[in-house]
């Protein structure tokens, strides 16, 4: 920077850090993997089409878990489906993030009395980034997810590993 | 097209006072209530005899009674020629409950019989294929038994929050 | 050469099988088809199901009140939340034995062919979208997103609603509710006529819908197949006319039936086309039901301050865009009901897949899965 900076400054090259260029770039093209379960798929679907665009953000559907970035789990997860949640968030690359979307992925829903079958939340079984409630949460609301967690990527730096770390509790 | 009471006559011509008997609530529709060894051929005449002509099965559900300690299985049918509909039903005390399959004549019956033994725990014999199919192969009790008790944990995860 | 192979190894390698789902783009929701493959072609096909097992039966037992089922009646199939609503409030009203007023009747009509509309327009947006027409889903998703703003005025919600009570409706429609109706029926009509030359006369839709998935009639019937499933085989038979319920005999409308135009009698493209025609149907039920309504009227005067019905049982059955929808109830004079049974279409469809998906590639599965129209909600409820 400084001299550099000043040097450049009418053609198009721009001197930047490598974290702000790489945290820029993926939070930009957050591509996530279609793994709608319930009713909130639906609302993800309409969020993709013509009305509430998911397009202009740079956020497109992919079918395989090892071409997508972003999962967002949409819909209750029950005991059965539970091992496969694991399996397939095993399946995508780092840097993976993932979005819990409605009521019943962040805490039960409304199935959280008396659900025999219904897991209580799918943060149990996989880490999750980002929150969005609702049942199921408007168009809106999901978008607001998704600029939630660009702005937790931009914050982000290479330096020190994402994964998350659980330390073993001593069992007295 | 016959009512409920015709039905009912007809049916007791052809097999017999101790064999159908008829019974209704306060409020709601009839039903007709047979002996569980006997369905199967019950159930055929219902299909094939040209005055009744029962030729779909609407539902089959599973019940589980817990005050005389006996499991149920409601059968509605519908003639789509002739346009009456009946309900009726087997019991089975509840250490013993086999009640043979009617697969073979409505193909209807299949995926609900399995769902029955699933939820209430009701035995079909001669079923080709009766296994779990709502909850996983592996799932410990009957949930919709009235003294059911969730299992406290399956494969590591908990099922209370 | 193989049979030496397999008297040495006693393996048969000619046949594979594979996993189609449960995470698969194309299965509409969490559905798990084993396929027993020899090459390309499908040998046997075994559904497996119960990935979104959600317990509305034991909710329906436990929670201390009928009026409280209502919700959860809605996200059984999510897709069309309003016909799974009205099917439960009758069922509870010919239990109670209560009269519901006209004007009650005549607006729950309508939300209940609007809705009808929305979920065809969803099942053959997806539709073609697994068929790789990507422009036909995003044409009828902005038509569906007008339904969505219209049921958001009146009740509040854009996918699950809670509207219908037990003898009544839980709040009025706003001013402009039916001049918004009018208007939208008015826009629509030209929309299936694009829809038609889009998509359903087109020549690669053709190719790959006509002759597959063939269902014969007499399989239908007894399977228990029931709404489009059973009107592309041939065969008339809707239960708002041959069982009517609410007031639907006092209008007038046809049963579009398949007749086999391009390809055989009970292929995919007959159920398709069954859906695109009672769209144009339900337009005519709503403008009659928007002509006949009373301006005059309380929506709240009907409802009972406790449901306590008397001892009992009924099978009440309507028809949704997917079929016949069925809840038996059994009461014993308590605060909740004994035991409920939703008989789901989605269900009992979906078991016919192994009879007619023999002999067919793993692409017109896709298809065959499509032209079912299955929401996995109600099949594992």
């Amino acid at each position: 920077m400084g001299m550099l900076d000043k040097k450049y400054h009418d053609s198009n090259i721009i001197i930047v850090n490598l974290e702000s260029a790489l945290n820029w770039a993926r939070k930009n093209s957050l591509w996530y993997e279609q793994f709608g379960l319930a009713c909130c798929a639906i609302e993800m679907m309409a969020t993709a089409a013509s009305k509430y665009d998911f397009d202009r953000f740079g956020i497109i559907p992919r079918s395989s878990p090892r071409q997508a970035d972003v999962m967002i789990v949409a819909g209750t997860v029950t005991m059965k489906m539970a091992s496969r949640i694991k399996r397939l968030y095993e399946q995508m690359s780092e840097p993976r993030y993932v979005i819990s979307m409605g009521s019943c992925s962040n805490c039960g829903g409304p199935y959280w009395e008396h659900g025999y079958h219904v897991l209580k939340g799918v943060d149990k079984v996989i880490p999750v980034d980002v929150y969005v409630p609702g049942c199921p949460p408007r168009p809106e609301a999901l978008l607001e997810g998704f600029m939630k967690l660009q702005e937790k990527i931009t914050g982000e730096t290479i330096t020190e590993s994402k994964d998350v770390k659980v330390e073993a509790e001593k069992v007295s | 097209m016959k009512e409920q009471e015709e039905i009912f006559d007809y049916l007791k011509e052809q097999f017999g006072e101790d064999t159908v008997e008829f019974m209704k609530g306060d409020v709601g529709r009839p039903w007709f209530q047979f002996p569980a060894v006997r369905i199967k051929e019950i159930a055929k005449f219902l299909r094939d005899t040209a005055e009744l002509r029962f030729n779909t099965l609407m539902c089959l559900s599973g019940v589980h009674y817990a005050k005389e300690e006996e499991l149920g299985v409601t059968y509605h049918v519908h003639s789509t020629t002739l346009g009456h509909s009946m309900a009726f039903k087997v019991r089975v005390p509840i250490d013993q409950p086999n009640v043979p399959s009617v697969e073979s004549i409505w193909k209807t019956a299949d995926w609900h019989e399995r769902e029955a033994m699933d939820m209430v725990g009701v035995m079909f014999d001669d079923h080709p294929n009766l296994k779990r199919i709502l909850t996983p192969e592996d799932w410990e009790g009957y949930p919709l038994r009235k003294d059911y008790e969730p299992q406290e944990f399956y494969q590591g995860m908990p099922t209370t929050a | 050469m193989i049979e030496e192979q397999i008297l040495e190894t006693g393996k048969d390698t000619r046949e594979m099988t594979i996993n189609m789902g449960p995470q698969h783009p194309s299965t509409h929701g969490v559905l798990r088809l084993e396929l027993v493959l020899d090459g390309e072609m499908v040998k046997q096909c075994r559904p497996n199901i119960g990935y979104l097992h959600r317990c509305f039966e034991k909710y329906a037992e436990s929670v201390e009140d009928y009026a409280k089922v209502i919700p959860y009646t809605d996200r059984m199939d999510y897709v069309s939340a309003m016909n799974q609503e009205h099917g439960y409030v009758i069922a509870l009203e010919r239990l109670l034995e209560v009269e519901v007023p006209e004007r009650v009747e005549y607006m729950r009509v309508i939300v209940a062919e609007l809705q009808r509309i929305a979920s065809h327009l969803l099942g053959i947006g997806t539709f073609g979208l697994d068929l790789g027409a990507f422009t036909p889903f995003l044409y009828c998703f902005t038509e569906r997103e007008k339904i969505l703003s219209i049921f958001e005025k009146a009740t509040g919600a854009r996918l699950l609603y809670n509207y219908m009570a037990v003898g009544g409706l839980m709040r009025d429609i706003p001013k402009d509710f039916k001049s918004d109706t009018a208007e939208f029926v008015k826009t629509f009509r030209p929309k299936i006529k694009e829809l038609n030359d889009l998509l359903s006369y087109n020549k690669i839709f053709i190719d790959r819908t006509a002759h597959i998935g063939i269902l014969p009639k007499e399989v239908a019937l007894n399977y228990a197949a029931s709404g489009p499933v059973l009107r592309g085989s041939g065969v008339e038979w809707d239960l708002r006319k041959n069982d009517p319920y609410s007031i639907y005999d006092r209008f007038d409308f046809e049963i579009p039936v398949g007749k086999g135009e391009v390809g055989t009698l009970g292929d995919c493209w007959d159920r398709y086309i069954v859906r695109v025609r009672e769209m144009e149907q339900s337009l005519r039920i709503i403008e009659q039901a928007l002509d006949g309504m009373p301006d005059e009227g309380d929506v709240k005067e009907g409802i009972p301050k406790r449901i306590r019905p008397k001892e009992g049982e009924i099978y009440t059955r309507t028809e949704t865009p997917r079929g016949e929808l069925g809840y038996y109830i059994i009461s014993d004079k308590g605060a909740s009901p004994y035991r409920v049974k939703a008989r789901a279409p989605s269900f009992v469809h979906l078991s016919m897949l192994p009879a007619i998906s023999k002999g067919a590639l793993i692409a017109d599965m896709v298809a065959i899965v499509g032209s079912i129209d299955i929401v996995l909600g109600e099949v594992d409820r």
